[in-house]
């Protein structure tokens, strides 16, 4: 099962490459990554998306508190949260689909952020499963580029 | 508050702490702290001969006292000689600081002459490492690299240092006298709740089994294990680095258990309803099989252990207690029932006695024999450090530890060429006692330059060489799982010849080298036996020597650590045994 791992941790240098470094070593996959400093810039915020099973996942969570930079670790996925991920899409398009494709942007509240004669940019918020079926939708178009900012999460209240 | 340079920090950072001895190697990005720490009249370094030995002295150093080794390097090969020696201790829990030198802050990342990333090498071998890029953060990294490396779980720190930081200068410089890390609070208090339940597991419990290992040693908590375990009537079983945290001669002892276990402490752990693990890992040397270990404490084991991580990492533990193993243990005691188990008892006692550890003791000269002959002629009152292989499993086995920090060997990561090292780091440690390392002819040589550092220190390390000529273990190996086919593991000169002992005797050509005649180049006491009776002289000779000394015991080549049960098999498939 994907788990959403929320990982407060000092903003040092080289603390991303302690836990992933961490990840490697101790063979949990990662889905995907995603860092950002928090209000308070002596703080980064990394969410994991971390596929295993309970043992796992705990051992993730204990691994994750024991290296010394982490100051939280979170699973998010055991709590009321909301999570989003955003998704730069480069289609292809012609005179025929171009309508169509426009339409559909429209229908997964995306954004078209950029746009020329051969193709067009599209950015979609959301979270897993809206990202996933709108490529889906849009494969047959021919999708010629995607840039995913990973998964970012936080709990509710 | 005075201005100080970064290496004069350093200095007074480790005087500060308590640093009286650390081991190391000069080379051109530490000779600024090298200079300097040459004027500390509180500091003692020791010179070593090649930068693994540093990290294992250090090591050995901490094992034998429970203080914080210390040891240092240069920049890159200096640097990357480290690592094997941090991994070591990193592996086994061992409160460790090292220091290296590093490239000037602005050629680090520009491949510079003898530059190496090694806060990046050693990032998954350090309980954490730190790259000083800022004269302002060094007092405070040297007062954090302390405090982590002694608390919690002990482990290795590195610290390296670029040689401008060692020269740059702060002003109103101040030893810093309190730690305050966020993400770094250890829990030494263990939960009351579970406490009680595992008191309550242990008065329901008819066979319980107390399993101890390196933990309980870190801890201290050799007098309340056996205050518990004579309070409850708990049998006793050992880890290898648990040797020495309850006495070997006592009744409830068990001895080791594991793959060259006590056929009785692996007959213990088959058949307990309440395993109770204190500061010991399940690791796969013990545990052999997971589905087949322990089959009647299933969902019924205790664990006490300082790293939370370690608990439910291979068995699923049913009570978990995070916390300092004396601590908790003494809460324990205070609320559990005085409990007998006759029955129990009589059943250890009845394995002890039916299946005691055992060798052929015949006329030949067999290890065994020489490891029962240094526990006889020292009495037991001795620092044994061990290199690794089939020695190391003799020396556990055959010499009988009752105290704590007694018995000093790689068991987590098996580093061969740790045992002379680290018996220097221990000697050092503990002035006036005996210390030997009980080694075996390949292990020997991967350290052997040490053999300077301690003439020259006027160090009087003991060097028992088991020579049979082979890496034994690995030859073990082969002789049970690869029919005998001794692949790259016979260390006599390759010309066919014959594989006997007494050929071996006869013909000192055939092998190389010669200990006797290194010990003379050393100019250390070297003495070679080859029969029974040479040995207890032989070892009394040694011991009472105020010189280093060697001694060489020609011993059977093709002897084997028994019992045994082969990796990832279960009890079932031991080896070796006591039918």
């Amino acid at each position: 099962m994907q788990h959403i791992i929320s990982v407060l941790v000092e903003n040092h240098f080289g603390v991303l490459a302690r836990i992933s470094g961490l990840f490697s070593a101790r063979g949990f996959n990662i889905d995907s990554l995603a860092v950002g400093e928090t209000h308070d810039p002596s703080i980064s915020r990394m969410t994991i998306v971390v596929t295993g099973d309970a043992r796992v996942i705990e051992q993730v969570d204990k691994q994750l508190n024991k290296l010394i930079d982490v100051i939280k670790v979170t699973d998010m996925t055991q709590e009321d949260h909301v999570e989003r991920e955003m998704m730069l899409l480069k289609v292809s398009h012609n005179t025929k689909n171009r309508s169509e494709i426009i339409q559909l942007v429209g229908i997964f509240k995306g954004r078209i952020v950029d746009y020329n004669t051969k193709t067009l940019t599209v950015e979609v918020v959301g979270d897993a499963e809206k990202i996933q079926s709108f490529i889906d939708i849009l494969r047959p178009f021919g999708i010629k580029e995607v840039a995913r900012t990973g998964r970012i999460a936080l709990q509710r209240g | 508050m005075v201005d100080k340079t970064g290496a004069e920090i350093i200095v007074d950072a480790l005087e500060q702490e308590g640093v009286d001895v650390m081991f190391g190697y000069p080379g051109g990005c530490i000779l600024d702290l090298c200079d300097t720490l040459n004027l500390s009249k509180k500091i003692k370094f020791i010179l070593v001969r090649h930068e693994q030995g540093a990290a294992h002295a250090a090591d050995g150093y901490a094992r034998s006292t429970g203080k914080v080794g210390v040891c240092l390097a240069t920049s890159g090969p200096g640097a990357t000689n480290l690592v094997t020696g941090i991994a070591t201790a990193y592996m086994d829990s061992i409160p460790m600081v090292a220091m290296t030198g590093q490239v000037a802050t602005t050629m680090i990342g520009n491949d510079a002459f003898q530059e190496a990333d090694i806060v990046g090498i050693t990032r998954p071998i350090t309980k954490h490492n730190y790259l000083v890029k800022d004269i302002k953060d060094l007092p405070r990294v040297f007062k954090e690299a302390f405090y982590i490396a002694r608390t919690g779980r002990p482990g290795p720190v590195l610290i390296d240092i670029p040689k401008d930081i060692q020269r740059a200068v702060l002003k109103n410089y101040s030893y810093p006298d309190k730690v305050d890390i966020r993400s770094y609070k250890p829990v030494y208090e263990g939960h009351p709740n579970q406490i009680e339940k595992a008191a309550k597991a242990i008065e329901k419990a008819k066979k319980p089994l107390l399993y101890c290992g390196g933990g309980a040693i870190a801890a201290d908590a050799g007098p309340e294990i056996l205050a518990l375990a004579e309070k409850c009537e708990i049998p006793v079983t050992l880890t290898l680095l648990g040797l020495g945290s309850f006495p070997a001669d006592h009744p409830l002892a068990l001895s080791m258990l594991g793959m060259h276990g006590t056929q009785y402490a692996n007959y213990a752990m088959a058949e307990t309803d309440l395993i109770i693990a204190v500061g010991a890992r399940f690791d796969d040397r013990v545990t052999g099989k997971l589905d087949e270990f322990a089959p009647n404490a299933k969902g019924n084991i205790i664990h006490i252990d300082i790293d939370s991580s370690s608990i439910s990492k291979s068995i699923a533990v049913s009570i978990p207690i995070v916390g300092n193993c004396k601590t908790v243990l003494q809460e324990l005691i205070k609320i559990v029932k005085p409990l007998k188990h006759p029955e129990w008892a009589a059943q250890i006692k009845e394995w002890k006695e039916k299946f005691p550890i055992f060798y052929r003791d015949d006329h030949l000269l067999r290890p065994q024999y020489v490891i029962e002959q240094i526990y006889n002629v020292t009495k037991g009152d001795a620092i044994i450090v061990t290199e690794v292989g089939q020695h190391q499993m003799w020396a556990a086995h055959y010499f009988k530890y009752d105290k704590p920090r007694t018995f000093l060997s790689s068991g987590g990561l098996g580093t061969m060429g740790y045992g002379l090292p680290a018996a220097i780091g221990a000697q050092l440690g503990n002035p006036g006692k005996l210390v030997i390392d009980v080694a075996g002819d390949g292990s020997i040589q991967m350290n052997i330059q040490e053999l300077a550092t301690a003439v020259i220190n006027k160090l009087p390390v003991k060097i028992v060489i088991l020579n049979n000529a082979f890496l034994g273990m690995v030859r073990q190996w082969q002789e049970l799982f690869y029919k005998r086919s001794y692949a790259f593991t016979d260390l006599q000169k390759n010309i066919g010849a014959p594989h006997k002992t007494a050929d071996f005797i006869e013909n000192r050509d055939l092998y190389i080298p010669d200990f006797v005649k290194l010990a003379e180049a050393y100019n250390v006491l070297g003495i070679r036996v080859t029969s029974k009776d040479d040995v207890a002289p032989a070892l009394e000779k040694a011991f009472s020597s105020p010189q280093t000394a060697i001694v060489e015991c020609i011993v059977e080549r093709e002897e084997n650590v028994f019992p045994m049960i082969p990796g990832g098999a279960s009890i079932k498939q031991m080896i070796g045994g006591l039918a």
